[in-house]
């Protein structure tokens, strides 16, 4: 019933279909990534994730007194 | 799109990354401290003192293991923690298993550590613990995957960040490996056998050990680099598909290479080849996530002559192009009939785990440490005082390895005309000598700028401390 399976077990069979399968994996992913504009477009704007991740502190209120309410806050643009 | 609905500083879980950057740079200072001592023991060999616990033997694991697992390990540990609160706008899931994975990673290190200087070992390289601390450690490593994927779960970017993508990878694959090549029978609370045997445990071993290298050592602080780099330089990373590349190539290629440290062996000859043919094609991911991290610097290079932290996260980013490239080169079987069982592999080690690992580690802590702790870094000069010890240290190491190594490798494979062998093995130990006095001098010199950092690491939260009881005391008179 499974005799099938024992196709996988050659070498000879089971280089050259890896090979396919990762490589076309890999050309697959390139394609994913490289091939549609607006893709592309949504994909480059994740580089901006570490930049965003404190906007909003710099925008916000002065932070309630705390013990070192008074000592320069270092921002992540300096 | 990428959003931002950032969380106020107060609202990440900042403590537990300071208590494992703090971590991270005691057994940096005690790994290297070894280090040192150990380069000095191959130089003046009498520096053992006929003492157990002194001799190279048990002491190399513990160097090995304090740098990469303790330094590196909670290097780590503190960076992925920051990165994955702060790229997903989040706070940090699960806060008491968070503790736990402190408590545990440290805590398993020092045993670990205690245990090999009293010399109860596995003897597998880099894999040293015996089988009660591989259960801990595993129990920790599943608490981190928790906290993690939970946190990730919970964010507020719909984008999870190609940093956080490294750290996973990391954390899924160095599971797998730890798992698989730390299956033993025990036979007493502190010793196990193998359940390989023969040529399957040696390439069980390397399959660990070469991983070991491309996830814990190269994936996860690539993971650091996607994120420090853009931060300190204040501009996205060069290209964001580009580092999607890097990370699928990378992943997938890793895995094959193993076998690569087993040429001339029992080995079958088709998984060497497989090995140095995945080694050589690795070259490629490496390199494109190199100039990717470089690159991010693109038109903004005039930063590197006033920003030192700059300096050490792109320089370490160079040693990481160096060292990628002499890897591949050692994977070739004609390379490596010189190169393997010589000083040149400790040295293309150290390149990358100084070069690369230190330098990213050091660079992003110099960009932590003022946000963990609300004050700038007490002195710039030490900074630069710092990256100029440790790249001359580096510098001094590796190439004095080479000399040692390459010398090495061929005086042992000469020949006179009889087809005796040219020179004894005692004639290659005495050629060493004079290398290895300038590599434990490179190593000091790597150690000087380590504790450089720690007096302007310490410096600054004292600063801090000090800032913080001057307000306090004021208090009740406004009051």
């Amino acid at each position: 019933m499974f005799d099938w399976l024992m196709w996988f077990t050659r070498m000879d069979n089971s280089k050259p279909l890896a090979l396919i399968l990762f490589f076309g994996a890999f050309c697959g992913i390139l394609i994913y990534v490289f091939a549609d504009k607006r893709r592309a477009q949504r994909l480059e704007s994740y580089k901006y994730i570490p930049l965003d991740d404190d906007n909003d502190r710099r925008q916000s209120e002065p932070r309630p007194a705390q013990l070192h309410s008074q000592s320069r806050k270092v921002m992540d643009n300096e | 799109m990428s959003q931002s609905s950032a969380l106020p500083a107060e609202q990440y879980n900042y403590s537990i990354v300071r208590r494992f950057t703090i971590m991270a740079m005691v057994w940096a200072v005690l790994g290297m401290c070894v280090g040192v001592y150990l380069a000095s023991e191959l130089a003046w060999p009498f520096l053992n003192f006929d003492i157990p616990q002194l001799t190279f033997g048990r002491l190399r694991p513990t160097h090995t293991t304090m740098v990469i697992f303790g330094f590196g390990g909670s290097a780590l540990f503190a960076t992925s923690y920051y990165i994955v609160q702060r790229t997903s706008q989040a706070r940090l899931a699960f806060p008491w298993l968070a503790e736990f994975t402190f408590w545990g990673w440290t805590g398993g290190v020092a045993l670990g550590v205690l245990s090999y200087v009293f010399g109860i070992t596995q003897g597998r390289e880099y894999a040293e613990f015996e089988w009660p601390l591989d259960i801990a450690i595993t129990l920790v490593w599943v608490s981190y995957f928790a906290v993690y994927v939970e946190t990730l779960r919970r964010r507020n970017q719909p984008h999870i960040y190609v940093a956080n993508w490294f750290y996973l990878a990391f954390i899924v694959a160095v599971a797998l490996l730890h798992i698989f090549n730390n299956l033993a029978v025990p036979v007493s609370l502190t010793k196990s056998y193998s359940l390989f045997a023969g040529v399957q445990d040696a390439m069980t071993q390397w399959w660990y050990g070469h991983n070991a290298v491309g996830f814990f050592l190269t994936a996860a602080f690539l993971g650091m680099m996607y994120y420090f780099v853009p931060k300190q330089a204040g501009r996205p990373v060069y290209s964001y598909r580009l580092s999607i590349i890097h990370f699928w190539a990378l992943i997938f290629l890793y895995m094959w290479a193993g076998g690569h440290h087993l040429h001339w062996t029992s080995l079958p000859d088709w998984v060497s080849t497989l090995a140095a043919t995945f080694s050589v094609i690795l070259l490629m991911p490496s390199w494109g996530g190199m100039i990717n991290g470089i690159m991010t610097l693109s038109g903004a290079w005039d930063k590197l002559r006033s920003d030192p932290v700059l300096l050490f996260l792109i320089t370490s980013l160079s040693f990481y192009g160096m060292s990628t490239f002499e890897g591949p080169l050692m994977s070739l079987k004609s390379v490596n009939a010189l190169s393997h069982y010589t000083d040149w592999t400790v040295g293309h080690v150290h390149s990358g785990a100084l070069g690369w690992v230190a330098l990213v580690s050091f660079g992003s802590f110099y960009h932590l440490i003022p946000r963990l702790w609300d004050r700038k870094m007490y002195s710039d000069t030490l900074i630069y005082v710092h990256f100029w010890l440790a790249t001359i240290g580096i510098v001094l190491y590796i190439t004095s390895l080479w000399v040692a190594g390459i010398g090495q490798g061929l005086m042992l494979r000469s020949f006179d005309d009889y087809g005796n062998l040219a020179y004894t093995f005692i004639e290659t130990v005495e050629f060493m000598h004079t290398p290895y006095v300038w590599r434990a001098l490179g190593g000091a010199f790597f150690v000087a700028g380590t504790l450089v950092m720690v007096y302007n690491m310490a410096m600054t939260i004292a600063r801090r401390q000090a800032a913080a009881e001057t307000q306090l005391s004021a208090q009740p008179a406004h009051a």
